[in-house]
């Protein structure tokens, strides 16, 4: 098992590798002059040539990647075009704005997402369940842009409850945070409930269907053992990795929420740097979202051959 | 024949088209199929021009985000355009790009996904590992990265979207085409020595519409959420056309006023994703009921 | 009345279908077992007889629902009892035994966990004794290391050994009654002849009432001290085991019994073909490049010639047809055909030789396109190999049809509107349509009710009387091997132990121990098979105790 683990870490960070190579091919040999883009209209023959020397797209492009990948790896990002300062410095606040985000989001959505999962597991057939299952879907249609608004409107307008702009600054500490963040919270809460709840349905149902659930049955175990001691060490690890990837989900909802709410997080940061064409930030971002990303998958599959009994007691 | 043979299940004609889907769909799918069929008129309305005003017609004495009349039924957006009209365009532009972009995902997708599973070894492992570094990057991450380099030009739009969706696509089909492919009718076809083509196009095909169907629906409404949100965030559709997302967009500050104006486009590409949602959990649902139904009678 | 255990009157369980219709899967049924008696029910697929067992700890599956009916368990009616009293009595009263041990044990849970449960949660003994209690049925259950069997996963034991250990469960808590559904169908012969003795040993020593539910009429005949038949959830004739195999009074009955001892083929003393159709010269193969499953194996087969591969799982027969049908090439040695040398590999197979080689599979369900009907499925085959179309295809298709005994109007069927016998029909007339040299037929039967594999049977031997075409016969049924083959080849992990006449093989003394003990643990069709295997043979179970995997 212990070699499993290893190849899968290996595996990981291959795929970061890989990963910091797609993105930085996404950027600078795709068919599109990042000189003549960043410049846009203004474009003339002289400052190309001095945009292009400012960002040594001159060099080969493997000597660039080793030394862009080479600064990421010691904590330097680069250098952002339009406000000329090191991306790092800007990045710090953001990316904590973010994770603060996310994280006030999943402590409200998963246990919520697993309770209402289990009872509509064990309700299964019932109006709640059915009622559960036509809102989740409901749920999962709606883009993040559209609840964020409804609650705008509903909430912070009409009703007046809270502010409809969550912009937080370096200032304030947590407690003067916490109310500017429960909208944008909330709208990531529905979002990710329903794709977790849905899932956790799904798992707990098809253990509570196999047949040593039904052995247990017939052995006159009481159903509240049969679920507590038959079904939950066995629906623990799936439910553990649906938790995770939707993790990973969240941390991806937030740029379209932070946009919606302007919430200066790194969603945000990025999106506007993409508008600005600022290369180095969305390199940047784009990196630290994918590593986030990929480290939580990895979680989730590590995690995930932990939990086999197969694995962990080899014949 | 021996005497007393086992049970014939009862002769039923031959059906080649599925009248029972119809008929015995739930309310909610018949409102999904209802949202479906209630765009498609739109997107034919904006087409040919039937819509009550112009897609950039501006009525100055109507000013900007008026509240709606009888004659501006959803009233006017933030330069006092017709909004219903605004929102009838939006529809072809919008639905229109995550269409192309879903059936140019799904050819890619099939033919790739077909190819892996039937021909499997270094081919499979090949297509496999490119697409398992694409899917660990999030979709709406690379392509931000991707855009901040080729521009918001449509056309790349619809390219960026259809490759990305593509890697799901090719996993989906990739494994239903496997589950068939292990299948004995196709060792019997390959051992009676027919070519690749005809057995993806007449062995496998045949048994993996049904879920592909489903895997349209979902890629579809994937598709336009996604070119929703980048037109949202500024990068996609650029003005004056008129597009769901975009609309979101550029009526968005007005919100805190309390003016309703960014929620109509908004509740339109909710209500397209949910009509196309219902109907897909309906195929879906069709598909593990008559499964659940197989595997309770060999339990029996 | 005083000796009653179990009595069901007009016991009715319905199952709730797709479209929210209930049908009646057992219906009317009547049914009476004493303490100490051991009653098999017996039936095809169908038959509700699992549905019967289960009723009898007043348990339906979802979707199933006891609808009317009394099932009065030592005197009390069950159906009148609450879900808490049902509790008490499952497990400590009434133990169940199912036919998958590997799904019905908890993959997370030790082994001991599982079976000191039932004591323990119903309060009938404290955690100790339920411990010393199961090593005790584990000794008397012959399972190796009796003591620290119990520590392991259930993913750790082998299936003959996890049945076992399903009895142990079953048993700890003394019940009365033993619910046995299919207990050793999953199993090899060999491990099941081991299962079958050690359950037997117990339910004796116990003195239990038994319900042995099983399709296997012989061996139902070494446990059972009464049969009861059933068809579609009804009763079809129900006796004592010795009247139920030798005087059956219903015709239905008659066919089981007979579908067993149906001879199809006189057994004749045969020599090796000089000019064989298809000759296996010392091949050696494996999947992965290291573990060779197949281990320079060498087979003939004459024209017109059925020759039996015989074996349990990981014998590599199956492999052997892959490496013939060249979707395995071999890494060493070759395949002739006629005469000549065939390409190892499928596909620089000429499409004649090709068309010369034909298959039947096992699951006739997935040998057929389930959207193509059945006279696409039958002409394929004419058209890709003979160029034939339209009108003259349509006309051999019908005739082919004929061969099968099928009526014309199935022509325009699919596959998911014809019966279990009636599909494997159409791929044996897929396989003639190719007028092929050889037919390779990869347990064939195996997926069908005794009563339709005996029709098969009779139509293959049928067909090969009229076309002189050989057929590769795989199986691991030994029972029908002796009706249909004129050699049989032995293998054994991928070795061939033993081949000849199938009269040599079968006839007694076998040259070899392997083939021995597998053709003795075929049961045969009468009450003191069992016995008189178990005395003969006392080494049965040295090979067990060391622990197969």
């Amino acid at each position: 098992m212990l070699n499993l683990l290893l190849r899968r870490l290996a595996l990981g960070v291959m795929t970061l590798w890989v990963v910091s190579v797609i993105i930085f091919a996404g950027t600078e040999i795709l068919p599109g002059d990042v000189a003549t883009a960043i410049l846009g209209q203004t474009a003339t023959p002289e400052n190309t040539a001095a945009i292009r020397a400012q960002l040594g797209l001159n060099e080969p492009p493997h000597e660039r990647y080793i030394s862009w990948l080479g600064g990421f790896l010691q904590g330097d990002l680069g250098m952002s075009l339009t406000s000329r300062r090191p991306v790092a410095d800007q990045i710090g606040f953001r990316l904590e704005n973010t994770l603060l985000l996310a994280a006030v989001a999943a402590m409200i959505a998963v246990p919520l997402a697993i309770c209402l999962g289990l009872v509509a597991a064990i309700r299964q057939g019932t109006v709640f369940d059915r009622g559960i299952s036509v809102s989740t879907l409901l749920a999962i249609s709606l883009p993040e842009f559209f609840i964020g608004y409804i609650l705008i409107f509903f909430v912070a307008v009409h009703l007046g409850w809270l502010p409809s702009m969550s912009n937080v600054n370096a200032r304030m500490d947590l407690w003067d945070k916490l109310p500017l963040l429960i909208l944008p919270a909330l709208t990531l809460t529905l979002v990710s409930v329903a794709h977790m709840m849905r899932m956790t349905r799904a798992a707990v149902i098809s253990v509570m269907n196999s047949p040593y659930i039904e052995m247990a049955e017939l052995k006159g175990i009481r159903n509240w053992r049969i679920v507590v001691q038959h079904a939950l060490p066995n629906v623990l690890s799936p439910i553990i990795n649906i938790v995770i990837l939707n993790l990973a989900y969240l941390v991806v909802g937030v740029v379209v929420v932070e946009v919606v709410f302007t919430y200066p997080g790194m969603g945000q940061y990025m999106v506007d740097s993409v508008s600005k064409r600022d290369v180095p930030v969305v390199q940047a971002c784009g990196l630290i979202f994918a590593t986030v990303y990929v480290g939580l998958n990895m979680t989730a599959d590590i995690l995930s051959i932990l939990a086999n009994p197969r694995l962990r007691h080899p014949k | 024949m021996s005497m007393i043979d086992d049970k014939i299940p009862d002769a039923l004609p031959r059906r080649r088209f599925d009248w029972e889907f119809f008929s015995c769909m739930p309310l909610a799918a018949r409102i999904g199929l209802g949202i479906i069929l209630l765009n498609v008129v739109m997107v034919f309305m904006a087409i040919f021009g039937l819509t009550p005003y112009g897609e950039t017609e501006i009525f100055r004495d109507l000013g900007n985000w008026a509240p709606p009349s009888a004659e501006h039924w959803l009233g006017s957006d933030q330069i006092g355009r017709d909004m219903l009209s605004r929102i009838i365009y939006g529809a072809a532009t919008t639905i229109g790009i995550a269409l192309s972009a879903t059936l140019l995902s799904f050819t890619m997708g099939i033919l790739m996904g077909f190819t892996a599973a039937v021909m499997g070894g270094l081919a499979d492992n090949v297509l496999s590992r490119i697409v398992d570094a694409l899917m660990a990057i999030p979709t709406l991450i690379l392509a931000l990265v991707v855009i901040s380099v080729l521009g918001t030009e449509i056309y790349i739009l619809v390219l960026v979207i259809a490759v990305l969706d593509s890697t799901r696509v090719f996993r989906l089909s990739r494994a239903i085409a496997m589950d068939v492919a292990v299948m004995e009718f196709v060792e019997a076809a390959r051992l009676r020595g027919e070519g690749l083509w005809w057995i993806m196009r007449r062995e496998i095909l045949p048994n993996t519409i049904m879920p592909l169907i489903a895997e349209f629906g979902l890629r579809f409404s994937f598709a336009f959420l996604f070119i929703a949100a980048l037109s949202f965030l500024g990068l996609g559709v650029q003005p004056p056309h008129a597009d769901w997302g975009g609309m979101v967009r550029e009526n968005s500050q007005v919100i805190s006023y309390g003016i309703a104006a960014p929620l109509y486009p908004a509740a339109a590409i909710a209500l397209l994703t949910i009509g196309v949602n219902l109907v897909v959990d309906y195929i879906l649902a069709r598909q593990n009921r008559s499964a659940a139904a197989a595997f309770e009678e060999q339990e029996l | 009345m005083s000796d009653l255990l179990l009595e069901m009157k007009k016991l009715r369980v319905e199952a709730r279908g797709a479209d929210g219709a209930t049908n009646a899967i057992v219906n009317n049924l009547d049914l009476r077992l004493e303490r100490g008696e051991v009653l098999g029910l017996i039936g095809e697929s169908g038959a509700g007889k699992s549905t019967i067992g289960l009723a009898a700890m007043a348990y339906a599956r979802t979707g199933c629902r006891i609808a009317g009916g009394q099932v009065i368990f030592d005197g009390t009616d069950l159906m009148q009892e609450d879900e808490e009293t049902l509790r008490e009595m499952r497990g400590v009263r009434a133990a169940y035994i199912a036919q998958s041990a590997a799904a019905s044990f908890n993959p997370a849970k030790r082994l001991n966990q599982q079976v000191c449960e039932v004591a323990i949660r119903h309060g009938v003994m404290s955690e100790e004794d339920a411990v010393a209690r199961a090593i005790e049925l584990y000794g008397k259950l012959h399972l190796p290391e009796p003591r620290t069997i119990g520590r392991r996963y259930p993913h750790q034991v082998s299936g003959g050994q996890l049945q076992r250990v399903m009895s142990a469960m079953a048993m700890t808590c003394g019940p009365d009654l033993l619910v046995l559904d299919e207990p050793t169908t999953a199993l090899d012969v060999t491990t099941q002849i081991e299962v079958l003795a050690t359950v037997r040993e117990l339910i004796r020593q116990n003195n239990n009432a038994a319900l042995y539910i099983t399709h296997d009429l012989a061996v139902v005949a070494q446990i059972a001290d009464r049969i009861m038949v059933l068809r579609y959830g009804e009763l079809v004739e129900e006796g004592p085991t010795t009247k139920i195999l030798n005087d059956p009074d219903e015709a239905y009955t008659r066919e089981l019994v007979s579908a067993r001892k149906a001879v199809v083929k006189p057994r004749v003393q045969i020599v090796l073909p000089e000019h064989p159709v298809i000759a296996i010269r010392d091949v050696t193969a494996s999947y992965d490049g290291k573990v060779d499953v197949l281990k320079k194996v060498d087979v003939v087969i004459g024209k017109g010639e059925t020759v039996a591969i015989v074996g349990e799982s990981g014998s590599g027969k199956s492999t052997l047809a892959r490496v013939v049908t060249g979707l395995l090439p071999p890494h060493e040695g070759h395949v002739e055909f006629n005469g000549k040398p065939l390409s190892r590999a499928l596909k620089q197979r000429s499409k004649d030789d090709l068309r010369r080689i034909q298959m039947i599979y096992q699951m006739p369900d997935v040998a057929m396109n389930p959207r193509q009907s059945v006279a696409e499925i039958i002409g394929r085959p004419l058209t890709f190999y003979f160029g034939l179309t339209g009108q003259k295809r349509d006309q051999r298709v019908l005739e082919l049809l004929g061969q099968i005994d099928m009526d014309p109007v199935f022509a325009e069927r699919l596959p998911g509107q014809l019966s279990g016998g009636q599909k494997q029909r159409v791929c044996i007339a897929r396989a003639l349509a190719a007028e092929p040299d050889i037919i390779i037929c990869d347990e064939v039967t195996s997926a069908l009710d005794q009563v339709v594999a005996a029709g098969i049977l009779k139509l293959l031997d049928r067909l090969q009387k009229e076309t002189d075409i050989a057929y590769m016969f795989i199986t691991h049924d030994l029972g029908i091997v002796k009706n249909i083959a004129e050699r049989t080849v032995v293998m054994y992990q991928g070795d061939v132990v033993e081949q000849g006449s199938t009269l040599d093989i079968f006839t007694p003394p076998q040259k070899q121990d392997y083939t021995r003990k597998l053709i003795a643990s075929v049961p045969e069709m009468r009450t003191d098979w069992l016995d008189e295997v178990l005395r003969e043979r006392g080494d049965l179970f040295e090979i067990d105790a060391r622990g197969r995997t």
